[in-house]
């Protein structure tokens, strides 16, 4: 009897919960919860300054948003891909899994990207990557739950390759490491340059000593030397070219001379020609804001990798509030991000029917502050809002 | 090619050669006297750099950096032993792989923790800035010749200590029968740590003079440590001479080849696919040198005779 009672009333006092409130606190409590971010950057290895530069980037914008998305409080998640593709991906599953993140961001490396692009994209997350641009991705490989705030690879040195043909140069030397990333390089330059290549040089990736092709680029006498050597190579080869008197012969570049490499390449890097989205010194208030409170705060000028990566919690931040805060409704949450209704470091900023941003690239030369500290600074503009030549192959898939 | 651009390469290949043999010469008399095969020795190298990149920051000066970097990498070495080789050397080769190797791993990772994983510069001694033109258009930097002459000069030293001193009696002694020296009563441990010691320094002397040329960097010494193990086996393991010559002639071939093998496939081969091959091929030239001087001489050019 009593049993039975118990029964009854505990029911009735289920149902009565039910109905008058008992789950009303935990939708609010669903949506006051913190919006959860995974930012995937390479913390160790010899390429960690980069991955450096795209977490403090991130970190300064949630900073600036007082660590809120679009009226949300916000929960960044450090993840450190360690540059291997196998981690990346338990990793970035992990996130997506138990910790239930609502977008992944972040990525240097594009074979970190192309392996974590299926496990975020296929779970309806969306990912944004802040650096690494391949160009499948910008072309047939092109995702409704994938954007960029960088760039398509091939545009940097593209972009050097008109550089070489708008200054006239006739004769070309390229040097670039023996491997995919490298002869990419040259397909890219040599898509805009007309003139002649007096020679192209690859060279193994392990390779530090450069004294050999510097003899070469001397016996040659190319008007101009256009390579791609990123991190630790950069700084070998740009120190031993102007060891060797060569610093006459213009020194054009991708993803060799950056704030991220100029601390260890110092004065011998001054003059050094690159291609690029973003400096220090592009003309506007976002990005006075942005590099004055980025050296305040971590104490080193920061490069690309930081700007882009502050560029996409600006954008995270203004897609969350325009949903109003709701990550449920993908097809809305993909058009407020697609709209890009924020304000770029880079100025103007746009994103093309591929999800990659349509916008600017600038020759760049490096010099040296006032203070001591060096920088790439904006010389010309050598594209004009241009869309990535792979847009045209994408077909968005609708969500 | 010409006559000019050969002597450059030539030039470039003996101060690779010497940075080379500063590294092997360590190799070889640890695994020659001591039977130890020391993965870690390439961390030497590195840690050489490293502290001439933190002691020239700290001093302004890469004289005083150099003086306080050798003590500094002869200290780790020392360490080093005391704390892990020691315990090794009676185990077989694949416990003491495994073991160097997880020693690479921790320093790799302890430099990173310590200095920061962006490559750091050393400055050059000022008195060595600047080079001559070796041909037109093209400086060969003064510090590189200092280099060459610092090497030279080191394995001269090195070959008066082995073949003129009573210690370097003890370690040619050690080469050939280690049981035997110890068994003549002569304390085959301390020589051993002194023979680790010193091969530690030698490596931390090739890093500080490779400092300001090259990037310092974490794991800057694992490829070198690579081409550093085909010239002890080339030279013949645990002679001093044969490392000296056998890492002349990598450091040759390996600059030569890579400045000489596209040009010749173009002999063969359109253009595109010579520069492609040849640097293939270039790449493979030392490993290839290396098989055909094992199969002429498979105890390398200087074996020691062992009893």
């Amino acid at each position: 009897m009593s049993i039975q009672f118990g029964r009854r009333q505990a029911l009735g006092l289920a149902a009565g919960l039910a109905t008058s409130g008992l789950a009303a606190p935990l939708v609010a409590r669903a949506q006051a919860a913190p919006v959860k971010i995974g930012l995937v950057a390479l913390a160790s290895g010899p390429a960690a300054s980069l991955g450096n530069h795209l977490r403090d980037g991130f970190q300064l914008g949630m900073r600036h948003l007082e660590n809120k998305l679009g009226g949300r409080a916000a929960e960044v998640l450090l993840i450190d891909d360690e540059l291997r593709p196998d981690a990346a991906v338990t990793k970035v599953r992990a996130a997506l899994e138990r910790d239930k993140v609502d977008a992944v961001v972040g990525v240097v490396f594009s074979n970190i990207l192309a392996a974590i692009m299926r496990p975020v994209t296929e779970s309806q997350t969306f990912l944004i990557s802040t650096n690494a641009g391949p160009s499948p991705f910008a072309g047939r490989g092109c995702n409704p739950y994938f954007f960029a705030t960088s760039y398509v690879n091939d545009q940097n040195h593209a972009v050097m390759g008109k550089a070489a043909q708008d200054a006239g140069y006739g004769r070309v030397m390229l040097l670039v490491p023996n491997y995919q990333a490298g002869r990419d390089s040259v397909a890219g330059f040599k898509s805009e340059y007309k003139g002649t290549i007096v020679d192209e040089m690859y060279t193994p990736l392990t390779q530090m000593d450069f004294s050999a092709e510097l003899a070469r680029i001397a016996a040659a006498r190319p008007d101009a030397v256009f390579t791609f050597m990123p991190g630790g190579l950069g700084v070998n080869l740009v120190r031993q070219y102007r060891q060797a008197g060569l610093a006459n012969i213009p020194f054009l570049s991708a993803f060799t001379v950056d704030e991220a490499s100029l601390p260890a390449q110092g004065e011998a890097a001054i003059g050094f020609q690159t291609g690029t989205t973003w400096t220090p010194t592009l003309p506007n208030e976002q990005n006075a804001r942005f590099v004055r409170d980025f050296e305040a705060q971590f104490n080193y000028v920061p490069a690309s990798y930081a700007a882009h990566a502050y560029d996409a919690a600006m954008l995270l931040h203004s897609a969350i509030g325009k949903t109003g805060g709701n990550l449920a409704d993908k097809a809305a949450l993909r058009a407020a991000i697609k709209a890009a209704d924020f304000r770029s470091v880079r100025g103007r900023f746009a994103f093309g029917a591929n999800h990659f941003p349509v916008q600017d690239f600038w020759l760049a030369k490096v010099a040296q502050r006032p203070d001591g500290k060096f920088q790439t600074e904006h010389v010309s503009k050598v594209y004009d809002n241009v869309t990535d030549p792979f847009a045209a192959q994408c077909r968005m898939p609708a969500g | 090619m010409s006559l000019t651009l050969l002597l450059v390469q030539g030039l470039n290949g003996l101060q690779l050669g010497i940075l080379l043999f500063l590294i092997a010469a360590g190799l070889t008399l640890v695994f020659g006297v001591m039977d130890f095969i020391n993965l870690a020795h390439g961390v030497q190298y590195m840690l050489g750099a490293y502290f001439a990149a933190h002691f020239a920051a700290a001093t302004d000066s890469f004289w005083l950096a150099l003086l306080l970097a050798l003590p500094a990498t002869l200290l780790v070495g020392l360490v080093l032993e005391f704390l892990v080789f020691r315990h090794l050397y009676d185990r077989d080769h694949m416990a003491q792989v495994l073991a160097t190797f997880g020693v690479i791993l921790i320093l790799n990772d302890g430099v990173r923790w310590v200095f920061g994983s962006a490559p750091l510069q050393v400055p050059m001694p000022e008195a060595l800035t600047g080079g001559f033109p070796i041909m037109d258009g093209l400086l060969y930097p003064h510090y590189r010749l200092a280099i060459i002459a610092g090497g030279l000069a080191t394995a001269g030293l090195l070959w008066w200590l082995v073949e003129r001193t009573k210690v370097g009696m003890l370690i040619r002694a050690g080469a050939t029968n280690a049981p035997m020296v110890a068994a003549l009563g002569v304390d085959i441990r301390r020589l051993f740590m002194v023979v680790f010691g010193f091969g530690a320094m030698l490596a931390g002397f090739a890093g500080v003079m490779a400092a300001p040329i090259l990037s310092v960097e974490p794991g800057m010494g694992d490829n070198l440590l690579i081409l550093a193990f085909v010239v002890i086996v080339i030279g013949g393991i645990g002679s001093v001479r044969g490392a000296f010559l056998a890492a002349l002639l990598v450091g040759l071939v390996e600059t030569l080849g890579r400045s000489l093998m596209p040009d010749v496939m173009r002999l063969f081969l359109d253009p595109s696919s010579a520069r492609q091959v040849g640097a293939a091929l270039a790449s493979m030239l030392v490993y290839i040198a290396m098989a055909a001087i094992l199969a002429l001489r498979p105890a390398g050019l200087f074996p020691v005779r062992t009893a």
